[in-house]
């Protein structure tokens, strides 16, 4: 009787451990595979933090790439300390949902998990003679910069930039750019980068017809809208 | 082991003393106010107030003009403001800063989150006194400026404000969800629009006739790559109206919990049906409405009314670009009814709630401002903005306002069409309105009514089994993540929840006393 009880509990353990295994546990995708999965299939990749955008409510929003592509990871849950394990160059294991919201393809109802050892940093793609091109949106996600980029009126007011809300300036910030007639429009994401930031500060002192280089992570709203993380006098 | 006892024994007062402690620790307390004799001459007052705006900069502009205007009437009250564009965002904050006593005077908000402010003792300020005051109260003898009378607030939206037998704050815009339809995509299909209202069934019929393809893989009815005939922003409106519409639970006055019934599922059944086949979507699965609409990309599109300024083939605001705009007539309906005989749809809008202070002067400058937001000046010109309605009668049959919905049709985007439609929709259904029990858990409870439309349609995108086990399972699992278990009154504060556990722990202790005890006592009697 004991050794049947004995017998029992090893297989409930077994089956414990089962459940517990993480769903990370699948064969990552390279990017092309993930480029290919259809929308609201099951994913996972291995990818790299670029940078974190929020953390809110136990979940994690954030940037990521590997050497191929972008993934942007939306509302993932995460505990504080988790999120605070995530530096830039982190490793990790997502696997969740492929999803488009407004045009931008991301991995939703994820989980993570780090693989120690390996980082990566991105340096910013130029994707400069893309703008205006329907080759741009194959760099979505990923960490860019627009280079020689002219200021434009933002709206009929003729101001270079517009807060979303400009009564007390905790919001994102919009501005346009052009470069050979073609025209991007570009925002300053407050979560990830606030007032207090260069480029915050930096985007509410453009004027229109100044020249300048741009990096930042091609998101995207409705048509390319990258999340400005840099604005510097054109090189 | 007799120490142990002791300390055991002690269990339950030292729980009650933790209690109490935390209970002291926590949010700053303030007496309970009352009305004082009047604003101490010569003081300056500072007022903060919290405000809500839609990303619209004519309604920022209107609250700072209210502002000035208010502070030229009341030279010693300064009015502070900071603006959000989420209700939530307010309401985290509100919570955050009762902790620490720092709550603003005055603030943008939903009934459903006053009942969980009120967890606080004494932190909001009753209005019923302040707005019967005769001299500062609505109408009052020295109040500053043309301000309505209590019996001028349209009474419905007045009872929406009042929780456990107190009104617990002012109304300050009123809006319904409406259903804007691309009629002529719709007739392009080969239907009408009945003259007053459409039923659910329709809206379904002709969503499921819109997902019909070319060879080529566009869609027949718009010629684009695109197409989800209905997209509903707010789902837990959706769910609540639905039920309602149906006569099925969603929850009693006192807080307990009815949305887990059979009509939920087989709504939720019925819409899993159409979001296979692609005709259904919401905001938070695929965008905002009215991206699709205006794209000639939705011909259903169910957002509030004071949303209206963003829908349409014209709209004067707008997320995407001029070139993918496409030209169609757009209808605005009440939401899609049940029984059409009995049309019914829900009221929505900002409410104003007053933070209580330790100097009551401080609540009668806030209360001062709160109440200005009701004058005609400033009700008028908010309404405008969007397809709101005002609160007051006193401004409904303003001869400015009056004019102002005359002028439906114009060119003038002061006067955009759909807008207009959309408060006059309002305006002819204040009857038809209703609202949720208000009580401390009622904002998961509606957080959770729209959680089961959000998995539902998520799932069946996923290509998961949606049936039966799927739908218990969804049930339990929304319970679990709103904490809907306890309800009945909502998720207990942490002081209560340390309570019973102390309690049951205190219990537990003294039951262990008892029965060692017991089995000693056992084995003396048999050694002897």
């Amino acid at each position: 009787m004991k050794k049947l009880f004995a017998l029992l509990l090893v297989a409930a353990m077994v089956l414990a451990l089962g459940a517990c295994a993480k769903s990370t546990d699948n064969k990552a995708m390279s990017y092309a595979e993930y480029d290919a999965a259809e929308l609201q299939t099951a994913v996972t990749v291995e990818t790299y933090v670029q940078a974190k955008q929020s953390w809110w409510d136990n979940k994690a929003t954030i940037y990521t790439q590997d050497k191929e592509g972008g993934y942007f990871l939306y509302e993932m849950p995460c505990t504080e300390e988790e999120f605070n394990a995530l530096v830039p160059g982190t490793k990790i294991r997502v696997s969740g949902y492929k999803s488009e919201w407004s045009g931008e393809v991301e991995i939703t109802d994820a989980k993570f998990e780090i693989i120690p050892g390996d980082t990566y940093v991105a340096a910013p793609k130029d994707v400069t003679s893309l703008v205006g091109t329907d080759d741009l949106i194959k760099n979505q996600n990923l960490f860019v910069s627009f280079k020689g980029m002219t200021v434009e009126a933002y709206d009929e007011s003729g101001a270079a930039f517009a807060y979303k809300n400009d009564a007390d300036k905790t919001d994102d910030l919009y501005f346009k750019v052009s470069k050979d007639g073609k025209v991007l429009s570009c925002c300053v994401e407050f979560y990830l980068t606030g007032q207090d930031t260069d480029v915050y500060k930096a985007v509410e002192g453009l004027k229109v017809g100044d020249v300048i280089d741009l990096e930042g992570f091609l998101y995207w709203y409705e048509g390319a809208n990258p999340h400005i993380t840099s604005v510097k006098p054109a090189a | 082991m007799k120490k142990a006892c002791r300390l055991l024994s002690l269990l339950p007062v030292l729980c009650l003393c933790l209690v109490f402690l935390s209970s002291c620790h926590g949010a700053r307390k303030h007496a309970a106010f009352e009305v004082p004799d009047g604003l101490e001459e010569g003081k300056t007052y500072e007022v903060v107030f919290w405000a809500k705006n839609d990303t619209n900069k004519t309604q920022t502009a209107i609250y700072q003009k209210a502002i000035a205007d208010f502070e030229a009437l009341y030279p010693d009250i300064r009015v502070n403001m900071r603006l959000y564009t989420d209700y939530g965002k307010i309401y985290n904050d509100v919570i955050t800063n009762m902790q620490t006593g720092t709550t603003p005077h005055v603030a943008i908000t939903y009934p459903d989150h006053i009942a969980t402010y009120l967890t606080g003792k004494d932190a909001v300020v009753p209005l019923d006194g302040l707005m019967n005051d005769p001299r500062f109260g609505l109408g009052g003898s020295e109040v500053r400026f043309d301000s309505p009378r209590a019996d001028e607030i349209v009474p419905s939206f007045l009872s929406e404000c009042r929780i456990q037998e107190e009104t617990y704050a002012l109304p300050f815009m009123r809006s319904t969800e409406a259903l804007y339809i691309n009629k002529t995509y719709v007739e392009k299909l080969g239907y009408t629009l009945p003259e007053d209202y459409v039923t659910w069934d329709f809206v379904w019929e002709v969503s499921e006739a819109a997902m019909k393809k070319d060879p080529d893989g566009s869609f027949a009815v718009n010629g684009q790559k695109v197409m989800i005939p209905f997209i509903y922003k707010s789902t837990d409106n959706m769910m609540i109206q639905l039920l309602k519409q149906k006569n099925a639970g969603y929850s009693t006055g006192d807080g307990e919990i009815l949305l887990f019934n059979d009509v939920t599922r087989s709504l939720l059944r019925e819409i899993a049906g159409h979001a296979a086949t692609g005709a259904f979507s919401t905001f938070k699965i695929s965008s905002y409405p009215a991206n699709f609409l205006n794209a000639g990309q939705c011909l259903f599109a169910v957002d509030s009314t004071a949303g209206a300024t963003w829908m349409g083939s014209r709209a004067p605001l707008a997320d995407i670009s001029p070139d993918r705009f496409r030209e169609f007539e757009t209808a605005v309906y009440p939401v899609p009814q049940t029984d059409p005989e009995n049309p019914v749809m829900i009221s929505q809008g900002p409410s104003l709630c007053l933070f209580n202070k330790e100097d009551p002067g401080e609540v009668l400058a806030a209360w001062l401002f709160a109440s200005y937001l009701l004058s005609n000046d400033v009700q008028i010109a908010y309404a405008e903005t969007e397809g709101y309605v005002p609160v007051t009668e006193k401004a409904h049959a303003d001869s400015g306002y009056r004019d102002y919905l005359a002028h439906e049709g114009s060119d003038d985007p002061r006067y955009y069409d759909v807008k207009l439609k959309a408060s006059k929709l309002l305006l002819s259904h204040l009857d038809d309105t209703f609202v949720t029990p208000v009580f401390n858990g009622s904002t998961s409870l509606r957080d959770a009514a729209g959680q089961l439309v959000e998995n539902t349609v998520k799932s069946v995108k996923r290509k998961e089994t949606v049936d039966d086990a799927y739908f218990t399972k969804l049930f339990t699992d929304v319970t679990a993540l709103y904490r809907l278990k306890s309800a009945g009154g909502g998720p207990l504060p942490a002081g209560s929840v340390v309570l019973l556990a102390s309690l049951g722990g205190a219990w537990a202790a003294i039951g262990g006393v008892w029965v060692s005890g017991l089995i000693k006592k056992r084995k003396k009697e048999r050694q002897n």
